[in-house]
């Protein structure tokens, strides 16, 4: 065997990135156990469609550039992607809201950027917002958690899940399906109090069987993010990603929580503990701010990041027209994220103070 | 305990250490030969004292220090210098350098050791010295003179032994702590006492060599020498990282330890200076460990500097086939060698020999995806991911913020890296591209300096020479100002005075202006002799531009350059000839004659002769004129090159010899005795003709003398344009006809138009 002619090192750990991502989607079980406990099998279908859609896609562009198909589909990027996407669709979607917002997801929020490594934006978050943008409707349809069902309907079973969502399924019509689905949506926590006008939170705590019934803050929604909590702190524990990014997130919302906190009035925004425990908060902070091509650089850079994510947060879910804001917060701290990483460049040994990324030489 | 500080990012590879570490340091039979590079250290190469047919003893100096920055090497073994030539070294680029072969004789016979039983007897300048001849240099890895590092300028406050070994694989400072303790505790005992005895002296050890620590302990006590254990992390054993582990400080980027007080030595070091000091051996030998599944044996040994690392292979069962790549060095931070004749030098630590198992061939790499690992391995708190994005896109003034030169090159990163990408690999071609630019930058900005001194000074040239041609200018000026002043006073003076007078003055004035114009006959001579010059000169460069243009010339531009030949030609003629005129004018019955009065004299002189010549004479006379004419223009197209010349001259000649045969026909017809008749008749017809001849020039003559400058050009003016109007008027007709001397037509016609301007112009000088 001739001797091969390498550069030092020679040695190398067991991990790869195929293990980085497989590890990621091995935290998001239990958020996905919640969610179909809760919300039935909707978020199943959805991620189906997602994960096919997305490896198609992926194969389909990597031939296009004339890439070894297998070795790109390897590293699971595009599953992760899609399982993130998916987990934020509301179930009971139609088909093509998952087609559409992972094929945005993949071809162009990823791909056309240059492939994995090279996006500037967070692709399920791009595939989120344009769905969003788009289906207002279709994506502001949550259906309501299984508790809260009256007595003489049931939680869709899997044939009427998939009758709903691919209506090629359905012997009925089209009209007759979205009946069906008119049937179990409700409001969510945060869009409850956003269109909340007159009643106390107390008052509405009470009232709302959402709140009346939950222990926290809105059933179901409280026990998903807590799923996802664990799924996060099982990575963090794995050393996948440190905790700067996500603690500073969730720490940030918090005390905008705190600060803006009128003592529960009708105009209140919610308490730290619902802005903590509902929509896609927890999802967000673990899953979505942690996504490392996408977020700045060194861990004072994340610092900064996930702090920012967490007031952009706070105020478009407060003041802005959406309910729920972690897409949008995220999406615009992308942006913000390299001109961070120039100015939080830790400080090199030997140096006395960092130094900017944007220093030029005399 | 002391405090230790914990090392910044850093990995913890499996050490692997545990095979080495069986058997005690063994010996190997000596080579067939020995390779001892030259230079095996960092700065100059030593200065060779033997040759090649030289007989060596041990320990005997082979060359010695050039230099400050140098240090000599030594025979490892008696033997005979084979060869001193180039051979490839250790180095990752596989270079060839300089080597002396040493073929062992088997004696192993040694020189003499001059040996010192108390050091302290001895100043710590005399030690250095002993320690420079000896060849010693950092037996860590970079090899740096030692002599030259001990030779500290700054108080030193720290000294920290290094024995860390922090890289996988190797064991060879574990190996030596354990089996001489003794002579490492004296080696730093001798480093304190050149340093001046600083207040700390502190030997790093990490936790995983637990035997070689208890080997140390007895012999540091009663000293004040700490022995400090800190948590086994790669690569925690780089001097910047031992430092900062053990003092808590950092070295400041550019400088050296020095610079904060603390040296830092290898424990193999120490013990070549106590070799050196105490026994007098210079460093002939170091211990090297062999490891890896593809030798049978793993094992440390106390190899002779220059042994071929094939000699150390087969020794230990090695097995080419097995073997996934063969490393100097350990697996982080070695580099692998392409076949193993190279030798080993003095800082040959470790040969790593590891089958697809230990070191398996690496995948390809993935897209980074900047999960930030590599940036927590870093000891030098770089970001490696950005690093990494700017060397790909070779943004240098980007890789030089993120200060690209800080990092090690210790591998931590490209050992963490998810997507196994070559991190190293791309700094350091980055690192190779900024310094050879660096390089070139210094080279063009010299090639600047010297441009633009060199424009200034042409800048300065050529202003002082607009200067001087304006002087001269200025005063030409008013020197022609001054002379034209003259005659204008006459002139005004005429109007008051009588007609006679103003006759009288007339002609004074004429002839004032002839002498004025006239000059000195030598000055005469000497500008129609300049001006011969000038027109041959100017004839040379319009040839040669005629020739340049022979390959790649359209029509009319060679017609041009036929042309300006042909006026050169004129010009150089008209230039001679008035010089011919000058030189001959001294024999000339009158001085003061005009050059009309002389045209004027030549031409009664040719109208007589021809009138007095008889027919017969004449024609003669005729016929040997056109044989000189044919002759000379046989001559020109023999030397003329360009066709479209010599058709030309060909042409003429053919006319030349068509009158010639004419003449010579008109001979044989005109009989003798005709001759007195048609000599009376035609004498008569030529005598009136003649005569009349005569009275124009007589005329045109008196008109000239009494015609101003102006006028005289005025009239060559008008004559000018009637001569061009008829050639352009042949020049025309030949077009129309398409005559083939078209092209003689174009250049008699353009000469009289060039003349023609030429005289305008300086009507118009004249006029100002």
């Amino acid at each position: 065997m001739a001797l091969l002619k390498l550069t030092s090192p020679h040695a190398h750990t067991a991990q790869s990135t195929a293990d980085v991502m497989k590890l990621v989607l091995l935290a998001t079980i239990p958020g996905l156990l919640a969610l179909t406990v809760f919300f039935g099998w909707g978020t199943l279908i959805n991620l189906t469609i997602t994960c096919l859609v997305a490896v198609a896609c992926e194969a389909g562009v990597m031939r296009l550039r004339k890439r070894p198909v297998m070795f790109y589909l390897k590293d699971y990027s595009a599953l992760v992607t899609a399982v993130l996407l998916g987990l934020a669709l509301p179930p009971l979607a139609p088909w093509w809201i998952a087609v559409v917002g992972t094929f945005f997801a993949i071809v162009i929020a990823k791909q056309l950027y240059g492939g994995l490594g090279y996006n500037p934006f967070n692709p399920a978050m791009i595939g989120y917002v344009v769905l969003l943008i788009s289906f207002p409707v279709q994506m502001t349809a949550w259906p309501a958690p299984a508790p809260l069902y009256p007595a003489d309907i049931d939680v869709p079973g899997l044939w009427q899940s998939l009758q709903i969502v691919l209506p090629i399924f359905s012997t009925e019509a089209a009209g007759a399906t979205s009946h069906a689905v008119d049937a179990f949506t409700a409001a969510t926590p945060l869009d409850t109090f956003k269109h909340n006008t007159g009643l106390l939170v107390d008052q509405l705590y009470k009232k709302d069987p959402l709140f009346s019934q939950a222990n926290w803050a809105g059933i179901g929604w409280e026990w998903v993010n807590f799923s996802f909590l664990a799924g996060g702190c099982f990575l963090l524990y794995r050393r996948v990603f440190t905790w700067h990014a996500p603690i500073a997130m969730l720490v940030s919302l918090t005390v905008c929580a705190i600060l803006f906190y009128d003592g529960g009035s009708s105009s209140s925004h919610g308490s730290p503990i619902l802005h903590l425990l509902s929509g896609g908060t927890m999802l967000g902070a673990f899953f979505i701010v942690t996504d490392p091509v996408t977020s700045a650089t060194s861990n004072r850079g994340k610092l900064i990041y996930g702090a920012l994510i967490g007031i952009l947060i706070f105020i478009i879910r407060s003041w802005g027209s959406y309910p729920d804001a972690v897409a949008f917060a995220v999406l615009l701290m992308n942006f913000a994220a390299p001109l961070i990483d120039n100015y939080t460049l830790p400080r090199t040994y030997g140096h006395k103070k960092s130094r900017k990324a944007t220093e030029k030489k005399d | 305990m002391r405090k230790v500080w914990d090392l910044i990012g850093g990995v913890h590879p499996p050490e692997n250490k545990h095979q080495s570490v069986q058997d005690s340091i063994g010996t190997l039979p000596l080579p067939q030969k020995l390779v001892i590079p030259l230079n095996q250290h960092i700065g100059a190469p030593p200065k060779l004292l033997v040759s090649t047919g030289d007989k060596v003893l041990k320990g005997q100096p082979l060359a010695e220090p050039k230099g400050m920055v140098s240090v000599g090497v030594h025979a490892p073994t008696s033997g005979l210098i084979s060869d001193i030539s180039d051979h490839p070294i250790p180095h990752p680029s596989g270079m060839a350098a300089r080597c002396i072969t040493l073929i062992p004789d088997g004696e192993d016979q040694g020189v003499e050791y001059q040996g010192t039983d108390n050091f302290r007897e001895k100043t710590p300048k005399e030690l250095l010295k002993i320690i420079r001849t000896s060849g010693i240099a950092g037996l860590g890895g970079a090899g740096f003179p030692t002599a030259v590092k001990l030779n500290a300028r700054q108080p030193i406050s720290t000294l920290i032994i290094n024995a860390t070994e922090c890289e996988p694989y190797i064991t060879a400072d574990d190996m030596l702590m354990r089996e001489r303790p003794e002579a490492v505790v004296e080696g730093i005992k001798i480093l304190s006492y050149i340093l001046g005895e600083p207040d700390e002296i502190l030997i790093g050890i990490e936790d995983n060599k637990s035997q070689a620590y208890d080997a140390l302990e007895p012999y540091l006590e009663d000293t004040n020498i700490e022995l400090v254990e800190f948590i086994t992390r790669y690569p925690s054993g780089g001097e910047k990282q031992l430092i900062q582990i053990l003092t808590g400080k950092e070295v400041p980027y550019g400088g050296l330890p020095a610079d904060i007080g603390i040296v830092c030595q290898n424990i193999g070091t120490t013990h070549a200076i106590q070799q050196a000091i105490v026994h007098g051996e210079p460093l002939i030998s170091r211990v090297t460990t062999v490891t890896g599944k593809a030798c049978t044996t793993n094992r440390n040994y106390q190899t002779l500097i220059g042994t071929p690392i094939s000699h150390l292979l087969e020794h230990n069962g090695f097995d080419q086939s097995h073997c996934s790549r063969l490393v100097m060095g350990g697996p982080m931070m070695g580099f692998s060698l392409e076949s193993s004749d190279i030798p080993v030098i003095k800082t040959t630590n470790c040969i790593l020999t590891p089958n697809q198992e230990e070191l398996p061939t690496p995948p390809p790499a993935q897209p980074c995806i900047r999960c930030g690992m590599c940036a927590e391995a870093c000891p030098a708190s770089l970001l490696p991911q950005q690093l990494f994005w700017y060397a790909q896109s070779q943004n240098y003034e980007r890789l030089d913020a993120h200060s690209l030169f800080d990092c090690i090159e210790c591998g931590a990163c490209s050992y963490v890296c998810p997507s196994n990408i070559p991190l190293v690999q791309y700094y350091r071609a980055s690192k190779g591209e900024i310094r050879k630019q660096a390089a070139e930058k210094v080279n063009s900005d010299r090639a600047r300096e010297r441009f633009e001194f060199q424009k200034s000074r042409k800048e300065k040239e050529a202003t002082a020479k607009a200067a001087k041609r304006e002087a001269r200018k200025k005063a030409a000026e008013q020197a022609r100002v001054k002379s034209a002043e003259n005659p204008a006073e006459n002139l005004t003076g005429n109007t008051t005075e009588t007609k006679a007078s103003a006759a009288d003055d007339i002609i004074k004035a004429a002839m004032a202006r002839a002498e004025a114009k006239k000059a000195s006959p030598e000055e005469q001579l000497a500008k129609l002799e300049r001006g011969v010059v000038r027109a041959g000169s100017h004839l040379e460069t319009v040839q040669k531009r005629l020739g340049d243009l022979e390959q790649e010339a359209t029509d009319k531009q060679r017609e041009q350059a036929l042309a300006a030949v042909e006026n050169a030609r004129v010009r150089l003629n008209d230039a001679q000839q008035k010089l011919s005129e000058v030189k001959v004018a001294p024999a000339d019955s009158d001085p003061t004659s005009t050059s009309t009065e002389k045209a004027l004299a030549s031409t009664e002189k040719t109208i007589v002769e021809k009138i007095q010549a008889s027919p017969s004479a004449a024609l003669e006379k005729k016929i040997s004129t056109l044989k000189e004419r044919i002759a000379v223009t046989e001559e020109k197209i023999a030397s003329a090159d360009d066709d479209a010349l010599k058709t030309a001259l060909q042409n003429g000649l053919e006319k030349q010899q068509t009158k010639l045969k004419d003449a010579e026909q008109q001979l044989t017809e005109t009989p003798p005795e005709t001759e007195g008749v048609t000599n009376t008749t035609s004498t008569t017809e030529t005598m009136d003709a003649a005569a009349s001849a005569i009275a124009r020039a007589q005329a045109k003559a008196a008109e000239q003398s009494s015609m101003s400058d102006e006028d005289k050009l005025k009239a060559s003016v008008e004559s000018l344009q009637k001569r061009l109007k008829k050639a352009q008027e042949k020049l025309t007709a030949a077009e129309a006809e398409g005559s083939e001397h078209i092209d003689a037509f174009r250049s008699g016609a353009e000469k009289l138009q060039a003349k023609l301007t030429a005289t305008e112009a300086e009507l118009a000088e004249k006029a100002q």
